[in-house]
């Protein structure tokens, strides 16, 4: 790891006026379970670590009529352990309760979640976000079993957060905090595609900070369900967030959003296009599953993967109305 | 704040503007030389002198001498370096030393008396809970964080409670035994750290 200065603000203001606007000078640190090993391998050798956990005002989960405003220090432990959560935002605490790790879930926040960098390991490996060697594209006929099955390039990595398919299910916003102001950005703008080299895979910029996460008012049922290859410490092989706005035991309203399949959370409109009218049942899921890949274009080792989105889709729309009427 | 915005020092300090003319540090930026700090580790205070990008793993193993905990992975994945910090298990390759300042920090070490097993210990021995070892004092230590928080589990909440960290010879069930038995033996009276 390279050396660097470390800052310790107490507040807010004091933390963002210590970034940096030009990319690669500063980072900001919270959990640390991404940054510090991407230092490690010097993806990110930053010239000042801001540490914000003793910024207090970036702590606190508050639900309220208007709906949830998560700060963005809050661990995904204590997500996934939050009765308001749990009970009203499901598709939420089933992400954050999803990562099979103690470990992680005591240390990794939100904020973090949503701003971690993409595991791809050609990225990881120091071939950029695009992966290429010599302007040669390394993904689409390389080592690709982990990588996109949807966008179609000239990004392959898979967006890595576990809460941004809840999160755009359920229409939240981020407040995005510099030292020239803040700003709301839907999480459904946040998450990018990169189309060169030069883009982020989030619209953060290098002197922001993310300071909250804020979720509308539950009018739905949601869940998230993830298809993983082991039960201990991995990422998901792929995974579905819906959020349903019922009308009686109809679907007046659907959201559904995979994960791991694309450089952003998928927006699955063909499913929720099935899915309008309908009631939940294992064959409407199914179909809603079906749809929701139709337009897949998977690489060369990754085919697999279309069938786990699919199954995704089905489960965590079963998820969502289980136990309810 | 005045003075330490982008406009005025925060940039001109140390290493982000070489070239630039000193400015002034603001008084919250240490580094990147090595600074002062004191660790509370298992319920002493320890004061060492590291640069800000130590971990506190290397910090407790390279700095301390506290070889306990394992660096493995070093890549915040295989549970090798599971330390105890406020009460949470954590992976202490992933925390830097100068961030755990303040904390109550939990090693292996301080477990039981020299001499003696915690019934966490005892029951890895017991079942086989391990081959090779280098997984164990990890384990050990995830499994304490886990057993205080759930004295009474079910092997399916075992299984979960442990999957932040990997054992490589494979030793899965012995490990899962080891945590039903500790989970009696301290609910039936024994040393608790």
């Amino acid at each position: 790891m390279q050396a660097f200065e470390y800052a310790n603000p107490s507040t807010l203001q004091e933390a963002v006026a210590l970034l940096a606007p030009q990319r690669g000078q500063t980072d900001v640190l919270a959990g640390g379970t991404d940054l510090i090993s991407l230092m490690k391998d010097y993806i990110h050798t930053p010239k000042r670590l801001v540490n914000i956990k003793n910024i207090q005002e970036l702590e606190g989960i508050r639900a309220s009529a208007g709906g949830l405003r998560i700060g963005a220090l809050v661990t995904m432990d204590e997500l996934a352990r939050n009765a308001e959560v749990r009970a009203s935002y499901k598709a939420l605490a089933d992400a954050a309760a999803g990562i099979p790790s103690p470990q992680i879930r005591h240390m990794g926040t939100v904020g973090g979640d949503l701003c971690q960098r993409p595991r791809c390991w050609y990225f990881r490996g120091g071939f950029g976000l695009l992966a290429t060697d010599n302007g040669k594209p390394l993904v689409p006929d390389g080592e690709n079993h982990y990588h996109a099955i949807f966008g179609g390039g000239p990004a392959y990595f898979v967006s890595a957060s576990s809460l941004g398919p809840a999160l755009v299910a359920m229409g939240a916003r981020v407040k995005l905090v510099s030292a020239k102001g803040s700003r709301e950005v839907a999480v459904k703008s946040f998450f990018v595609a990169p189309k060169d080299e030069n883009t982020r895979e989030i619209v953060l910029r290098p002197d922001e900070i993310l300071s909250e996460i804020l979720v509308p008012a539950p009018a739905v049922h949601s869940a998230t369900y993830e298809v993983r290859q082991k039960e201990a410490l991995d990422w998901p092989l792929a995974a579905a967030s819906v959020a349903l706005t019922m009308k009686g035991s109809v679907v007046a309203g659907a959201k559904v959003v995979m994960g791991h399949v694309a450089p952003i959370p998928w927006e699955a409109a063909a499913a929720e296009k099935a899915l309008a009218g309908k009631t939940i049942t294992a064959a409407s899921a199914e179909a809603a599953g079906k749809a929701a890949v139709e337009d897949a274009q998977p690489l060369s080792r990754n085919a697999y993967k279309v069938q786990l989105a699919s199954v995704a889709v089905k489960r965590a729309l079963l998820e969502a109305v289980k136990g309810k009427a | 704040m005045r003075g330490v915005g982008i406009g005025g020092g925060a940039l001109g300090t140390g290493l982000l503007e070489k070239n630039a003319g000193a400015g002034t540090t603001p008084a919250s930026v240490v580094g990147p030389g090595a600074v002062p700090i004191t660790l509370h580790i298992n319920g002493k205070p320890v004061t060492l002198t590291v640069e800000p990008r130590v971990t506190l793993s290397n910090a407790l193993r390279e700095h301390l001498g506290m070889t306990g905990s394992k660096r493995v992975c070093d890549r915040g994945t295989c549970g090798g370096c599971t330390v105890i910090m406020n009460g949470k298990t954590v992976y202490s390759c992933s925390v830097l030393a100068i961030d755990a300042q303040g904390k109550n920090i939990e090693t292996i070490e301080g477990l039981a008396a020299p001499g003696q097993l915690h019934p966490i210990s005892q029951a890895f021995w017991n079942n086989d809970g391990q081959q090779c070892g280098y997984c164990t004092s990890g384990f050990v230590m995830a499994m304490k964080g886990f057993l205080d928080e759930h004295p009474n589990p079910t092997v399916e909440e075992v299984k979960h409670g442990l999957g932040g960290n990997l054992c490589r010879c494979g030793a899965y069930m012995g490990i899962r035994k080891a945590a039903m038995e500790a989970a009696k033996a301290i609910q039936q009276g024994g040393k608790h750290g």
